[in-house]
Parts: structure tokens; C-alpha cells; sequence
């Protein structure tokens, strides 16, 4: 199994893709059904952030092995506007109005085991999440 | 483009959602839905989303809107087949699915559709 993929997301069919290789390695890794579908969600929505906000960015998916724990990450990066205030962003039903969101950032996390944001203003977003076998 | 067919069966449309819908695709659907509603007039609609893997905010915010625009044109929407993990995906994300109504499959959605349209009639 490839431990590392990157899927580049300049279109909304990338959004697809992304997800695609997401379930791919997650079903590989012998994850239940449930969580592969949590992990492509979570997948779905940043990389359809990233589409939405952004425009372009990069989706990288990982294979996680720590002696015993096994796992996968997925970091979803762009160079787009970034985000004024993260706290809120985070908050359930919290949209700018530009894109369908507001439930996909928190969202997102409840999905996942762990949910790491960085967000400069006119540097870029860079979404890190990880869940554990 | 790739298009989603939709089929009027006696009074009903239905479509039934086969392929990965990326945005282009999803408001295209949205926009064929509410025209073919206008041109066929039918009692109610019908979405089988049985073969659709996930779901994210996008999505379930696209079946929403579909269907409370379809309410305000006078046609309401059963949304059939939702598999178990897109379930537990909509409830973890504190996705609600405002608008549509929501049967095990195909059969139970016609007869929620007919029992409503009775409903209304035994109103005139």
C-alpha cells in the first residue's frame, strides 16, 4: 500500500477524487464501514473548503504508524484568504456566506478523533485530522 | 456533462442518484428537478439516494434547498434509502436534512406520497 498520497484541488471534480483516495486507503487500512464513511466525509467537506474558499490547494492523505497504534492523517492546505476568526469558524451554523457551509468545519471534527487548524489571513488554512484503528 | 435522469412513474418523479455529484453537477440536478416539477406537475418526488456512499455539508444542504423549493412550487419530497452510515454521518455533523420527509425505500416513500396526497384531498 502507497503510505502517502496527494491529491492537487483546483477543480470541483478533485473534491471526488480526494475523497476517492481517502476511502481507498482507509478501507485498506481494514477501518469498519462506519468510519470510512466518516473519514471520506470529513475528506469531502475540506477539500470542498478548500475549492470553495481558496480556489486551489492540496489534499495529502498518510498512513499513521506509531508502534502500536495504526491510524491515518489528512491534511488539507491552501494559500486562499484565510480564516479572521478561527473560534468561530468553528462554531455549529457559523457560514461568511460564500460557500453551502457552516456545519463543515465543526462537523468535520466531531467526525474525527483529532482536529488541528492553522489559519493566517492572506497566507492560507492548513486542516490537520487524524483518526486512529 | 453527466445528468441524473429523473422518470415520472403515474404521478410521481422520481430520480435516483448513481453518480458522485461534484457542485456543477449537484445545481445542475437541483435546476433540472424544479423545471421537470413545473412541466409534469406530478403529486410528489421521489430522491433514492440508497447508492450514495457519503455525504458532507455541500450535499445535504443541496437535497435541503431542493426540497423546500420544491414545497413552495407544491410538491413535497421523500428522500428514500439512506444507508446507515450516511446516517450516523448526518447526525455526528449536525446535518438536518430540512423539507424532506425520508422512508426506508422506493415502496414506503410512494405510500407516504399517497397517504399525504389523501390527506389533502380529504381537506377540499
Amino acid at each position: 500500500m502507497e503510505k502517502i498520497k496527494e491529491v492537487g484541488i483546483n477543480k470541483s471534480e478533485d473534491v471526488i477524487m480526494a475523497r476517492q483516495v481517502a476511502r481507498e486507503m482507509a478501507k485498506e487500512l481494514d477501518f469498519g464501514l462506519a468510519d470510512q464513511t466518516r473519514i471520506t466525509a470529513a475528506v469531502s467537506e475540506l477539500s470542498r473548503n478548500i475549492y470553495h474558499y481558496a480556489g486551489t490547494g492540496r489534499v495529502v492523505v498518510k498512513v499513521l504508524s506509531e508502534s502500536a497504534k495504526k491510524g491515518m492523517e489528512i491534511i488539507a492546505e491552501d494559500k486562499g484568504p484565510g480564516i479572521p476568526d478561527i473560534e468561530m469558524a468553528m462554531q455549529d451554523g457559523y457560514s461568511t456566506g460564500k460557500g453551502p457551509l457552516g456545519q463543515g468545519l465543526p462537523g468535520s471534527k466531531r467526525l474525527m478523533d483529532e482536529f488541528e487548524i492553522k489559519s493566517e489571513v492572506g497566507v492560507g488554512t492548513t486542516v490537520t485530522i487524524r483518526k486512529w484503528l | 456533462m453527466e445528468r441524473v435522469p429523473i422518470l415520472k412513474m403515474g404521478d410521481t418523479l422520481i430520480l435516483t442518484i448513481q453518480v458522485e455529484l461534484h457542485d456543477e453537477t449537484a445545481l445542475r440536478l437541483q435546476e433540472d428537478i424544479l423545471e421537470k416539477i413545473f412541466e409534469t406537475k406530478p403529486q410528489g418526488l421521489v430522491i433514492d439516494v440508497s447508492a450514495v456512499g457519503v455525504v458532507d455539508s455541500f450535499f445535504g444542504r443541496m437535497l435541503s434547498d431542493t426540497a423546500i423549493m420544491a414545497r413552495t412550487m407544491g410538491v413535497e419530497t421523500v428522500l428514500v434509502g439512506i444507508q446507515p452510515e450516511i446516517a450516523i454521518i448526518l447526525q455526528e455533523m449536525g446535518l438536518e436534512l430540512k423539507g424532506v420527509h425520508t422512508a426506508l425505500n422506493l415502496e414506503k416513500g410512494m405510500a407516504l406520497l399517497q397517504g399525504m396526497g389523501e390527506v389533502g384531498n380529504g381537506e377540499d
